[in-house]
């Protein structure tokens, strides 16, 4: 009998979730952010699919800070694969709802960016939504099930997640209540990229070494100068050669300096750099461990 | 390279977090970052040591203090053999079915025992806990060496009394490794301060212990989502019937049939993953198309003519009760049976398994509350393709789910079919 490789039981697991969203709900939708986590997901889901549709929709929550590259990948990725994309954008959220936008040097969009998501849940009756969430990411996404079972205002409630046993996923809910299904949770960076690498899949170019123009913020992160920075004489704009490990957005998302021009070479650099991947670039989360389990409970993703 | 789950349990302080924190230090699998904060708390806590590894992986304790939710926390690691998925879960029995969460899937239970305090409730509880799942193996390391100056006697007689208890129970495989979490003595290296003791260290086990193989290599597979694939060129539907094999084998051409109807047809197109092939394994995940047009839907079995798979109405199986209210007799109840769900009834409890001693008690079965287990009988309204989970472990599992809140109140495992 065959062998299987590690990565082949990574990607079956995570699609066999995929198949049972895709065989237990009505209305369910993929979360694409852009970033490599979600690019890797639409490869699966065609795994799990084609030549069939895709049972659902890509979704994407445009925080308007994002680096054009990756919309202008995320647009000929739809194209190639023929499937339907969902935007909605936060810009217009804060509009309808007067909110406050985000402000600061590094204006952060992260915490508006759930009301879009509730918003555009409630708009197309989404009954799961599947993200790319890891749970090698940081503490709090350690303990969250693989279906994780979301109140009427999005919340996750730790306290009342329901038992997951063996590879049986209830995804049965009450009315008002929506479901967030997490099929890679069990992968950590170096798998992520270690897959990319087997399936030869395609990225953004941010993702490999570039040079781009950089502000260093008071902790030593490299920043993306772009026109959402709010920056004083203080700060100076200088040329770094850069890539980015996560892509979020352009305002709270830190680049690290690098020459990584292929998959091979930024997986020989995750072997030996030994950062977490969200030490390295998230701006929001150095608060507290505590941090991310709050803003869970609160509807973000 | 493969993978390999595991969990940890033991007693509150006989050294699970230093064990686990040892592990992902001395495998290099800790970060920078992660390990400046660690030091700083370490400094911050008094500790004498620099690095107090326990606080890597000590969720519980941590998690007590700020008031975070105790539940079952995954990590990960890898050394060049094997990618480790490590379920951190709570030992106490309050947290039993967390406990049974982390360790449903697990090919190895560690379980801990402190040289100076031996053989206690928790160990038994835990080893229990370990036989019902049917995990695999189970590995007994006899933690803190160190304290009685790596003395052989002391390590054998807590091995003997071990042996004599387990001797009860249905364990598959069971081994025994003596450590020094905190000094690091036969964690990563075999100790040079443990001459006598002539196995491997902790980690040359786990990177070499057999995954479970199956015992029955019956076939089995079950539709997890129906496709209708629409040729844009002739406007032909193709149906697919993809999901995962459960166990065994499939072949291009294979007689099946389809269950519960029990109608008889042929695989006559096996793909995966959008590729046609003429033979899948347990673990793939398979798109069939069959001879004959079937109106077949998700949960359906589908398994080759000569391997029939029992189709039955009435199980009888060992549950544990996951939910905060009790069971009520008139509770109206799901069973979900992988992918396939029917309305179900829990018609009599046989016994309640006292979860210290094994011993089954016929004289409280009119209730089942949190955390306990039992024995019960179990009629569903449709009949499902199952079979023991002595005979297949990937099959003979179920859980339960109260049809009112849609909350998961019990998973379980069926010993025998009426
Ligand atoms: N002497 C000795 N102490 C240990 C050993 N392993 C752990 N300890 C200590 O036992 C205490 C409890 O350990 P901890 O890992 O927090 O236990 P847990 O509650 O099972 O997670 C701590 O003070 C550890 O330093 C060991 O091998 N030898």
């Amino acid at each position: 009998m065959e062998t299987k490789d590690y990565l082949d039981h990574l990607e079956a697991e995570a699609i066999h979730i995929m198949l049972e969203v895709a065989g237990q709900f009505e209305r369910p939708a993929l979360l694409f952010s852009g970033g490599k986590d979600s690019i890797c997901l639409v490869h699966l889901a065609q795994k799990a699919f084609k030549p069939g549709k895709f049972p659902f929709p890509l979704v994407h929550i445009d925080t308007g800070h994002n680096f054009p590259e990756a919309l202008d990948f995320r647009d000929q990725l739809v194209d190639n694969i023929g499937e339907k994309l969902i935007v909605r954008k936060v810009e217009d959220t804060i509009r309808k709802r007067k909110l406050v936008d985000a402000s600061g040097k590094f204006p952060s969009r992260n915490a508006l960016q759930t009301y879009t998501l509730l918003d555009t849940i409630e708009e197309f009756e989404f009954d799961v939504c599947i993200g790319g969430a890891r749970r090698d990411e940081e503490k709090a996404r350690a303990k969250e099930r693989i279906f994780s079972v979301r109140d009427d205002f999005g919340q996750w409630n730790p306290k009342k997640q329901r038992p997951e046993i063996w590879d049986t996923y209830n995804g049965r809910i009450n009315k008002g209540e929506n479901v967030r299904a997490f099929p890679i949770s069990n992968w950590t960076e170096l798998d992520i990229w270690n897959y990319i690498e087997r399936e030869e899949i395609e990225l953004p170019n941010i993702y490999f070494t570039h040079n781009r123009q950089v502000v260093q913020t008071d902790n030593g992160q490299l920043m993306a100068y772009s026109e959402y920075l709010n920056l004083d004489d203080s700060d100076h704009i200088r040329e770094g050669r850069v890539r980015y490990r996560t892509v979020g957005d352009m305002t709270c998302t830190a680049a690290v300096v690098s020459e990584a021009h292929t998959v091979r070479d930024i997986i020989e650099e995750i072997k030996i750099a030994k950062i977490s991947e969200r030490g390295a670039t998230r701006m929001d989360d150095r608060i507290s461990e505590a941090a991310m389990e709050d803003r869970k409970k609160n509807g973000y993703f | 390279m493969d993978i390999l789950r595991f969990f940890t349990a033991g007693n509150v302080d006989d050294g699970k977090s230093t064990l686990t924190g040892r592990l992902l230090f001395d495998s290099k699998s800790i970060s920078t970052d992660i390990i400046e904060t660690i030091t700083r708390q370490s400094k911050i806590k008094g500790k004498d040591t620099d690095l107090d590894l326990a606080l890597l992986t000590d969720g519980l304790r941590a998690e007590r203090e700020q008031g975070i939710t105790i539940d079952v926390a995954y990590k990960y690691f890898s050394t060049d053999k094997r990618k480790f998925i490590i379920a951190d879960t709570p030992g106490h029995i309050q947290y039993t079915r967390n406990m049974f969460t982390g360790a449903s899937t697990a090919d190895v239970a560690i379980i801990l025992i402190d040289i100076v305090n031996g053989i206690t409730e928790q160990t038994r509880r835990h080893s229990i806990i370990a036989s019902i799942l049917g995990i695999p193996h189970v590995l007994i390391c006899i933690n803190k060496m160190d304290l009685v100056s790596y003395a052989e006697n002391a390590y054998s007689d807590i091995v003997d009394e071990y042996k004599k208890f387990a001797n009860g129970l249905n364990l598959r495989n069971v081994d025994y490794i003596p450590v020094s979490a905190l000094e690091g003595e036969n964690i990563v290296n075999r100790s040079e301060k443990l001459p006598w003791y002539k196995g491997t260290s902790l980690l040359t086990y786990l990177e070499n212990v057999k995954t479970l193989q199956e015992t029955m290599d019956e076939s089995r597979f079950q539709i997890q989502y129906v496709s209708n694939f629409v040729d844009p060129k002739t406007n032909e539907i193709t149906r697919r019937f993809i999901g995962r094999i459960l166990s065994g084998t499939y072949k291009n051409g294979d007689l099946v049939e389809v269950l519960p109807e029990k109608i008889a047809t042929k695989i006559s197109s096996l793909e995966k993953y959008n590729r046609a092939v003429e033979k899948a394994h347990k673990g793939d995940i398979v798109a069939l198309q069959l001879s004959h047009d079937i109106d077949a839907g998700r949960g359906n079995t589908i398994v080759p003519i000569h391997q029939r798979s029992t189709l039955t109405n009435e199980i009888e199986a060992t549950i544990c009760w996951m939910d905060n209210t009790p069971f009520r007799p008139a509770q109206k109840l799901i069973i979900q049976h992988l992918s396939h769900t029917t309305k179900a009834k829990i018609s009599e409890i046989l016994c309640k398994i006292d979860i210290h001693t094994n011993q089954p008690d016929y004289d409280h079965t009119e209730n089942m509350a949190l955390n306990e287990i039992c024995k019960v009988i179990i009629r569903t309204a449709e009949p499902i393709a199952a079979d023991t989970f002595d005979q297949n472990r990937s099959t003979g599992i179920f859980i339960l789910i109260d049809e009112n809140t849609n909350n998961t109140v019990a998973a379980g495992t069926i010993f025998l079919f009426r």
